[in-house]
């Protein structure tokens, strides 16, 4: 992920580890990645595989134990409040629950005027509500209906487009969405999808998706990497990761994805069970040497 | 196709509201025959998993079930069991595993006290027996039977699915109720565990009525699929036909909502 302009958000080699001595978790493991304006990165694994904590080590939630965080080319350390502010509000999250991350006790109104008040001066009181209105209809939700609605009165697919509005209230430069459509209805989902992809190329945003389906990851992303136990085990670009992938986790997870062309009662494709185990246990070994499978397209290799 | 093993025969079920009922299944009929695994696909609301707590008569007040609804297991109505017949009928003959199965384990028990309970209940099996049928059953879905000393915390996720998966086994079900069984796991670990269940109804001969949203993952598994909206089962027909043609516009919008992993939506 080099050779191109300097990027919005980057992870240079972070290490994050919890706990000490012998129970310690590695839970991310020497992490590079890089986010440019106008294109999205999947980060993609199974639950444990530390996608998480990366989102939170991009959010400055949790600090890296070892690695730098760069914004725009300069390391970010918390030591100047006044650029942690300025952090806050160019990298906006978007969770994984609708139904948990709206305030029951407020209208949808409020959840967007909040983030207006709190980090866009240049727009004047006055202005606010025709802003909210206008986030509202980005979205493609009716302000005059949603407005004034409390969340419990909306469904998941329309709490997740207030949720992504709200993140765009503070003008965002960064925005990390984690699994934000794993709970939503498969018949909303790809709704919710299209926005977000919209919403990136028109505002030229860098978008961190991180999800464990690997088909919405093609369907949203331009680059990919896949963890495993706290590693990125392969990178590049998303077509060339999938359609090729080197490492034998990637294999792994690409076999196993639900495909409708291929029944269970098919024995030439049986997963068998001791096979899987070697391939998890191989692939949580650290592996520093990094292979170029091709251009745009890298492999870690015991 | 042979005699059906569960037949659901107009079943209609409101949740009854102060000022109006919601009709959650709007008189569904469909057949499930022995060793054959049925698919219910819809999106949440639909109903369908109304359906599953009806087969086991899980359902509590406000759900209500029509008089004009039939659920035959074997021929015997499963909405006229009294308490003991509902007793026996439960476990024995129709096992459930909830989507949260994993969950459901007792934190505080061994997972052989677990099977005991169940054995002990329906078969009145002393320890020995109970032990002997745990290490079978756990050998089944690949766990090491000196492992049912261990309580449930010290499992993984998929390895807590497949214990609940052997318990619901181990009388011998002839349905299994599936419902959303491995929405919280990971596709490689859904695989191995779906995968073992197909092999598993193969050598033991029991039927699933397997309930998701994912279409795919429906198609790999299950020989028919019925698809419900909005309480009406609006098709239904083989896993191939679900697929390769299908006919009601429904079914067509939600393969078009599944991102394919070649690029572009699947169909």
């Amino acid at each position: 992920m080099t050779g191109q302009p300097t990027p919005i958000l980057a992870l240079d080699r972070v290490t994050k580890t919890f706990g000490h001595g012998p129970g310690a978790v590695h839970a991310a493991r020497s992490i590079s990645f890089s986010l440019h304006a106008g294109r999205a990165l999947a980060l993609v694994g199974e639950s444990g595989s530390g996608k998480t904590t990366c989102a939170r080590m991009a959010m400055r939630e949790y600090m890296p134990t070892e690695g730098k965080i760069l914004f725009k080319g300069e390391p970010v350390d918390g030591a100047s409040p006044a650029e942690t502010v300025r952090y806050r509000r160019a990298v906006q999250m978007i969770f994984q629950d609708p139904f948990a991350s709206l305030n029951p006790a407020h209208t949808i109104a409020y959840h967007l005027k909040r983030p207006l008040l709190l980090h866009r001066p240049d727009i004047k009181r006055s202005e606010i509500d025709a802003t909210v209105r206008a986030l509202l209809q980005q979205v493609k939700l009716d302000p005059d209906i949603v407005a004034p609605k409390y969340p419990h009165e909306l469904s998941g697919g329309q709490r997740q487009r207030v949720n992504i509005a709200r993140a765009l209230a503070a003008k965002p430069e960064v925005i990390v969405a984690d699994e934000p459509t794993s709970m939503l209805d498969v018949s909303v989902r790809l709704g919710v999808l299209n926005l977000l992809s919209e919403m990136k190329q028109q505002m030229k945003l860098g978008l961190l998706y991180i999800t464990h389906d690997i088909a919405t990851a093609r369907y949203v992303a331009e680059d990919i990497a896949v963890m495993y136990a706290g590693q990125i085990v392969e990178w590049g670009n998303v077509g060339k990761v999938i359609d090729n992938p080197a490492h034998p986790y990637t294999k792994l997870l690409l076999s196993a994805v639900p495909d409708p062309d291929i029944r269970f009662d098919d024995p030439s494709v049986r997963l068998r069970p001791q096979d899987v185990e070697e391939i998890r246990r191989k692939s949580a070994m650290t592996q520093d040497k990094i292979v170029e499978v091709d251009t745009d397209h890298f492999v870690r290799a015991a | 196709m042979t005699a059906p093993l569960l037949s659901v025969k107009n079943l209609t079920i409101d949740y009854i509201g102060e000022e109006k009922d919601f009709r959650a299944v709007d008189n569904v009929s469909f057949d499930v025959a022995p060793g054959e695994v049925f698919g219910l696909a819809g999106e949440s609301g639909c109903g369908k998993s109304t359906i599953a707590f009806a087969i086991s008569r899980l359902h509590k007040p406000p759900a209500l079930i029509r008089r004009e609804s039939s659920i035959l297991l074997n021929g015997r109505n499963v909405l006229d069991l009294d308490d003991k017949g509902l007793r026996d009928f439960r476990w024995r003959e129709v096992a459930m595993v909830f989507q949260s199965a994993m969950n459901s384990l007792n934190p505080v028990l061994r997972i052989e006290q677990q099977f005991y309970d169940v054995l002990k209940t329906h078969k009145g099996m002393n320890r020995t027996q109970a032990r002997d049928r745990t290490a079978e059953m756990l050998k089944l879905v690949d766990i090491a039977p000196d492992r049912m000393r261990d309580y449930p915390h010290q499992f993984s996720g998929g390895m807590r699915q497949r214990i609940v998966i052997a318990i619901c086994l181990a009388l011998d079900p002839r349905l299994v109720v599936m419902d959303e069984p491995t929405t919280a796991l990971d596709v490689v670990v859904q695989r191995e565990i779906l995968q073992r269940i197909n092999e598993l109804r193969r050598s033991l001969g029991f039927a699933v009525l397997f309930i998701t949203h994912d279409l795919g993952l429906m198609v790999q598994f299950c020989d028919r699929i019925g698809i419900m909206l909005a309480g009406k089962l609006v098709e239904q027909n083989t896993a191939e036909a679900i697929y390769g043609s299908p006919q009601h516009d429904y079914t067509k919008q939600l393969w078009a909502s599944f991102p394919s992993l070649h690029g572009g939506v699947l169909l």
